[in-house]
């Protein structure tokens, strides 16, 4: 079973890299051999004007390219906490663009899984801040699935206060901790 | 008065051998200090046991120093008596009434063949000349320490009343830098014996009732997973691994199923699941956290941490299903419930202003007692006779535990020379 899920996602990040190797690398749009679904029909270009025309299909990148965009400092999917005010689980606004764009990411790459690690600040039992970190890690699960994420693709868990990022004990420290991480399998 | 053979050197010196990764030395003693006294404390006159110096070591003073740290004895000078007495008839009465004890030990050592000593003591009444107890055993050099216990034991529940926790052992969480340990020692804090070491966190530890198994919770796999480890088989299986979090085990009090919470069906909640391992069975069902649950002595209820209500209170519930009810009303936080071995009467932690506190309920009265007064107090766990309570608490930035009467007068603590103690859990008596 293992052995067959590996060789699927081998063979299609293999056909992947096949469509990123379609495209040219000067800038000139030509339509991807592997079509985006949401594509409309191409128009046919006028070879009267000389030079290639908008056909009005733009191709999405898919990934599977040499360069994980997770791993790019330059791209948002590199960054991967979210941080929570004392005593919610709510993700406030400054965080939304984060977990869209790791959710739009999932969406478009089946093949790729997170965990969602939920931590707490120090205080209070350990067993309830195990609680505590797994509502966060939901909420932004939660969030994930309605932005087009698959539950398969997602595990939520809680280290609680146990794995604290800061081992101070001040302000600082704890808001550092109320946190949760996306972490990407085999990370 | 009779004769008993200790049965208890099999599973001591299995004890000893037993770890579950590669072969660790025996740590150094865990430390205890005693910080206050009993308020009527039963002067009491331990005589050395005849014919000791032959041993390895003082039987004698086990007892004494079990005694010493209950609290409840004041120990009358033993010393400046030649002959030393190894029978009643061989006291001087006068003397000890003389020097204010209340009740006095003697007794004696002999060898016996194959390499085996005869132990016998007699607890006297002072002032009527009579013996209140006494026993004899026939024990190897490897058992002389849980035969001192034994007589404390014996000592304490005749003076007392009340059963005694000498023979018993606690297990507890050691954070070393990186490395977390679950380890085991007697209830003095002798022997510290490794069970689990890991890179990764170690919590919740929790005793089966029969005292072979711990449950407990280790994120070795990157996610919290409940394990249980059994001490003489030195086998551990996963018992819950389900998608999500999986912890804060709670035995059934016939050992044959535990309390579990887990977070796979959207929100953490209690479950219950065979010891065994296999599906579980949902116990509580709200829009919040439910967490810590503990199973009542006589295994009909379950007492839990709730935030069902906005804020984490305590609440029970019947086994057999039903509504919860609320049970604490005094704050915004109390969590970490534990029942008393008599079932009347739960230990819990309470936040009061910015200090977390470990207070304790009567089911009855509703009423409330908080034993403790330090910033940070957790994890509190009871004896076996009820009488103390253990938890984890802070000194100067280091974890370490202590103990309290369930009376708030008898106080000790428990530490470490170097590293973190945290999660205590007292064993159950030995049968």
């Amino acid at each position: 079973m293992k052995r067959n899920l590996l060789s699927v996602l081998f063979s299609a990040s293999f056909l992947l890299a096949v469509a990123g190797c379609g495209s040219t690398p000067e800038g000139e749009q030509t339509p991807a051999p592997v079509e985006d679904a949401t594509a409309k029909a191409p128009a046919k270009p006028d070879p009267s004007l000389g030079k290639p025309v908008d056909t009005g299909v733009s191709g999405k990148p898919l990934g599977g390219g040499s360069k994980d965009p997770t791993k790019d400092p330059s791209n948002i999917l590199s960054r991967r906490s979210v941080f929570f005010d004392f005593d919610s689980n709510a993700v406030k606004d400054e965080f939304k663009p984060l977990v869209t764009a790791h959710a739009t990411y999932l969406r478009d790459n089946r093949g790729r899984k997170v965990i969602l690690q939920g931590n707490t600040d120090e205080r209070g039992s350990r067993e309830y801040n195990i609680a505590l970190g797994q509502r966060r890690a939901d909420s932004v699960k939660q969030m994930m699935l309605l932005l087009g994420a698959q539950e398969a693709q997602l595990e939520s868990v809680s280290f609680g206060k146990e794995k604290p990022r800061n081992p101070g004990h001040d302000e600082a420290a704890w808001a550092e901790n109320r946190r949760v991480d996306v972490v990407y399998e085999g990370e | 008065m009779g004769i008993r053979s200790l049965g208890l050197a099999g599973v001591l010196s299995l004890l000893c051998g037993l770890l579950f990764s590669a072969a660790f030395a025996a740590h150094a003693q865990l430390r205890i200090e005693i910080i206050g006294g009993g308020a009527n404390q039963i002067p009491v006159a331990i005589l050395p046991l005849k014919g000791e110096d032959q041993l390895a070591q003082s039987v004698t003073r086990i007892v004494a120093a079990d005694l010493q740290r209950s609290g409840l004895f004041k120990l009358v000078d033993a010393g400046g008596v030649t002959p030393v007495p190894g029978e009643p008839s061989e006291v001087q009465f006068p003397t000890w009434r003389a020097r204010g004890a209340d009740a006095l030990m003697v007794g004696s050592v002999s060898p016996l063949p194959d390499n085996k000593v005869d132990i016998r003591f007699r607890l006297m009444d002072v002032a009527k000349g009579q013996q209140l107890t006494g026993y004899a055993y026939q024990v190897t050099p490897a058992q002389l320490r849980a035969t001192a216990h034994r007589i404390a034991d014996a000592i304490y529940e005749k003076l007392t009343g009340d059963v005694g926790v000498f023979s018993t052992r606690i297990a507890y969480i050691v954070k070393n830098g990186k490395t977390f340990e679950l380890q085991v020692a007697d209830a003095d804090g002798f022997g510290p014996v490794t069970i689990i070491r890991s890179d990764e966190p170690i919590l919740s530890p929790r005793w089966a009732p029969d005292g072979n198994r711990l449950a407990y919770v280790s994120f070795r796999a990157k996610k919290p997973i409940v394990y249980v480890a059994d001490l003489a088989k030195q086998r551990e299986i996963v018992l819950a691994n389900f998608k999500g979090s999986n912890s804060a085990p709670a035995w059934s009090p016939d050992g044959s199923r535990l309390a579990v919470v887990l977070s796979k069906d959207g929100a953490s909640q209690i479950y219950t699941m065979s010891a065994e391992g296999g599906p579980a069975t949902r116990l509580t069902s709200s829009s919040g956290i439910d967490t810590e649950p503990n199973f009542s002595p006589d295994g009909r209820h379950v007492i839990f941490t709730s935030d069902r209500g906005g804020s984490p209170q305590i609440y029970r519930v019947a086994v057999a299903g039903g509504a919860a009810e609320r049970l604490t009303f005094e704050g915004s936080y109390n969590v970490s419930p534990r029942y008393a071995p008599d079932g009347k009467s739960f230990a819990f932690v309470q936040r009061n202003g910015g200090k977390f506190n470990v207070a304790v309920q009567d089911f009855g009265t509703r009423q409330v007692q908080v034993l403790t007064d330090a910033a940070v107090d957790e994890s509190p766990s009871f004896a076996p006779n009820g009488r103390l309570i253990v938890y984890a608490t802070e000194v100067r930035g280091r974890g370490i535990l202590a103990s309290v009467s369930s009376d708030g007068r008898v106080k000790q603590r428990f530490s470490v020379d170097t590293g973190d103690v945290r999660e205590p859990a007292w064993g159950p008596l030995l049968k």
